[in-house]
């Protein structure tokens, strides 16, 4: 059973500010039931800025309902520019903490007060994708730019704090590479601009053919193998590089990459960002 | 709290009064070690056979030495797996099932990064073994198939003894995991011509800590653990002593209690018919006749499944959950995923497993109480429609 505080269990057992409110002028909606939560929140605002109103719909477990009805508690009454600088930090001390697993539920939190605050200032939002960046984790749809925000507010040190925190990792774990890549990143900038040059310049025939044939045998055939998968090389020629694939990414829920991405994803990374993969039926 | 109504008996049991009190003697004056040569350690010695006798005879085996003691399941099941390929060291493949319990499945990981082929049979959307994806699986290569009686989520039971038959003749060594079938249907080695069968005591009304792993005669095994001679060397250590006679009184009342298992049945079904007509947004998970009759697995959709518990545990009911949240896993369990349950409801999955000391009182308690809570969740969840009643729409 999980640890949680007094407070977490008077909000899930009496959750506050349940419901859609109509004439709402904002609403966002972050998450989803693939992933096992989601939050809808819904906020009206009067002419001076202030939040008269908030109310939500959550589709979680516990300490998601917590972490909905507090940051609803936190804000109503507040102006829109206190309201900005609301982190998940803030809805954690709420809380009086939330086991590490669940931290992921007061960034679900943050992450729709952030949706609607950028509704309400007219930019627009797009789900995921083209708003924030690039997509990391394929299983959660945890993109870049939450990953790198998350781990700079919560001083985040290792690819569990990253699981915990955005669920990124926690399903095939085939992102686990990037967020390490991230972290060392974040960690230390110049290092990243390094590696950025290596993979920039152009590389002989022979060479490439070296790095595809490591990056398959050392990082992409392992990770299918997790998921009872398996590639095989059949030829390249130039950047053009044929594979045979055999198994699926079972483990994968949602996966919208199928296996070609992945394979191609992963040479892009590790060899050149212009490979192309074909898959041998 | 006042009392519980404990539906999470899959997860473990209440140790049986009888059970303690078997067991009792054995933690105060009668403390000898089996081993002695005096009769205050002999004693004890002689209360151990009988013991295993009676364990033998909860399996269907023929002779009491063919009963190994082990510390739990897992450790049987390991046991069972290690030990086996072990002996057959030229042997590279494993088949097991894609819904095995982590003692099997985890172990199975391990040995695929080390090397060996595994292959996981799939099931069926109901959670039925695919038979005939096992038979082709099986090659010259293949060291021993494991396969569980029962599952732990669904109840779903497996068609062990087509297993056995067809492995047989091959002479490829068969382990039945049979942690969850114990007590609940009989058992009976012979009839599934495995070599190997794991029981464990928490389970049945036995504490936990304390299981069994079934070795038919000549089978070949090595062990996994290095000692004295206890367990004829198979498992050395001093024995658990209470916890080997709890466990066999516990097999003796398993098998009476055998006898009226429709009653519990007849409970689990009340829950499961009231609770599917109840809600518009349930669905059974698993086949719902090849099931032992203490399990039922209901998907409630649009609502997720760790709410529902704490929900429950509020009530004073405790059950189950495959979902996400409730295993700290972030993916909803591995068994109903290969099944094919839909994300809608497979967090939102609730596992009620009854006991013969479940009462008819607590069953209509529970009936009682769920339409609050579900009706409760539906309310604050936004795929909910609350003015049309039903689910939204969802683009996934
Ligand atoms: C099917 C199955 N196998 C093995 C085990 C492990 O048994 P134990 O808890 O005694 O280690 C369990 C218990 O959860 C089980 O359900
Ligand atoms: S866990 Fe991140 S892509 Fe699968």
């Amino acid at each position: 059973m999980w640890d949680y505080t007094d407070k977490v269990k008077e909000l899930y057992t009496n959750p506050k500010n349940v419901g859609k409110i109509d004439d709402a002028d904002v609403v966002a909606e972050v998450g989803s039931i693939v992933c096992g939560d989601a939050l809808k929140l819904y906020l009206k605002i009067d002419d001076n800025d202030i939040i008269t109103d908030a109310k939500f719909e959550t589709f979680g477990c516990g300490s998601a309902i917590a972490s909905s009805s507090a940051l609803t508690e936190m804000i109503v009454g507040k102006n829109v520019k206190e309201v900005e600088k609301i982190t998940n930090q803030d809805i954690v001390k709420y809380l009086g903490g939330l086991p590490e697993e669940k931290m992921h539920c007061s960034v679900m939190g943050h992450e729709a007060l952030e949706k609607a605050l950028k509704q309400l200032k007219g930019e627009k939002v797009e789900d995921h994708v083209d708003e924030e960046g690039e997509i990391i984790c394929h299983c959660f749809g945890v993109t870049d730019d939450l990953i790198r925000r998350v781990i700079r507010e919560n001083n985040l040190k290792t690819v569990e704090d990253i699981t915990n925190y955005t669920k990124a990792g926690g399903a095939c774990g085939s992102c686990i590479p990037k967020l390490e890549d991230i972290l060392e990143e974040e960690a230390a900038k110049p290092a990243s601009d390094k590696k950025k040059e290596e993979t920039k310049k152009p590389l002989t025939n022979i060479r490439r053919m070296q790095l595809v044939e490591e990056t398959i045998t050392n990082v992409i055939r392992p990770i299918l193998q997790e998921d009872r998968g398996d590639i095989e090389l059949v030829d390249i020629d130039g950047k053009n590089v044929y594979v045979a694939l055999r198994g699926s990414c079972s483990n994968c829920m949602v996966s919208n990459v199928t296996l070609k991405n992945l394979v191609e994803a992963k040479l892009r990374e590790y060899v050149e960002n212009d490979i192309v993969v074909h898959e041998i039926k | 709290m006042e009392r519980v109504v404990y539906l999470d008996n899959n997860a473990t049991t209440m140790v049986a009064p009888e059970v303690v009190d078997a067991m009792l003697p054995y933690l105060s004056g009668k403390y000898g070690n089996p081993s002695s040569i005096h009769s205050f350690g002999g004693d004890v010695g002689a209360d151990i056979a009988q013991a295993r006798e009676k364990i033998a005879r909860f399996v269907g085996a023929d002779h009491d030495y063919e009963i190994v003691i082990t510390g739990s399941g897992t450790e049987s099941d390991n046991l069972a797996i290690l030990g086996s390929i072990a002996y057959y060291k030229d042997k590279r493949h494993i088949i097991t099932s894609r819904v095995e319990h982590p003692a099997v499945i985890s172990l199975c990981k391990k040995l695929e990064r080390d090397g060996y082929r595994i292959t996981y049979v799939p099931v069926d959307a109901k959670g039925n073994l695919d038979l005939a994806y096992l038979k082709e699986s099986v090659d010259d290569d293949t060291a021993i198939v494991s396969i569980m009686y029962a599952n732990n989520e669904t109840g779903v039971i497996f068609p062990v003894e087509e297993i056995g038959e067809f492995l047989k003749e091959k002479g490829i060594p068969f382990h039945v995991d049979a942690v969850q079938a114990a007590g609940k249907i009989p058992i009976d080695v012979n009839k599934i011509n495995c070599r190997l069968l794991t029981i464990s005591g928490h389970k049945f009304h036995a504490p936990k800590g304390i299981g069994a792993l079934y070795v038919r005669r000549g089978t070949r095994l090595r062990p996994v653990l290095y000692g004295g001679h206890q367990e004829k060397g198979r498992r050395p250590g001093t024995e658990n002593v209470a916890g080997i006679i709890g466990m066999a009184k516990a097999a003796e009342l398993a098998m009476e209690h055998l006898a009226n298992i429709d009653e519990m049945k007849r409970l689990r079904d009340k829950l499961e018919e009231g609770l599917l007509s109840a809600f518009k947004n349930a669905s059974l998970n698993g086949d719902k006749e090849k099931r032992v009759p203490n399990t039922s697995n209901i998907g409630f959709e649009f609502i997720e499944g760790e709410a529902i518990l704490l929900y429950l545990d509020a009530k004073g009911i405790a059950a189950s959950s495959g979902s996400a949240c409730s295993s700290g896993s972030l993916e909803p369990s591995h068994v109903l995923r290969a099944m094919g349950v839909p994300f809608t409801s497979a967090h939102g999955s609730i596992r009620f497993s009854l006991s013969r000391y479940t009462t008819e009182e607590e069953i209509d308690y529970t009936l009682k109480t769920m339409p609050e809570i579900v009706n409760r969740l539906l309310t604050i969840s936004p795929y909910w429609d609350n003015e049309k009643q039903e689910g939204k729409p969802i683009n996934l």
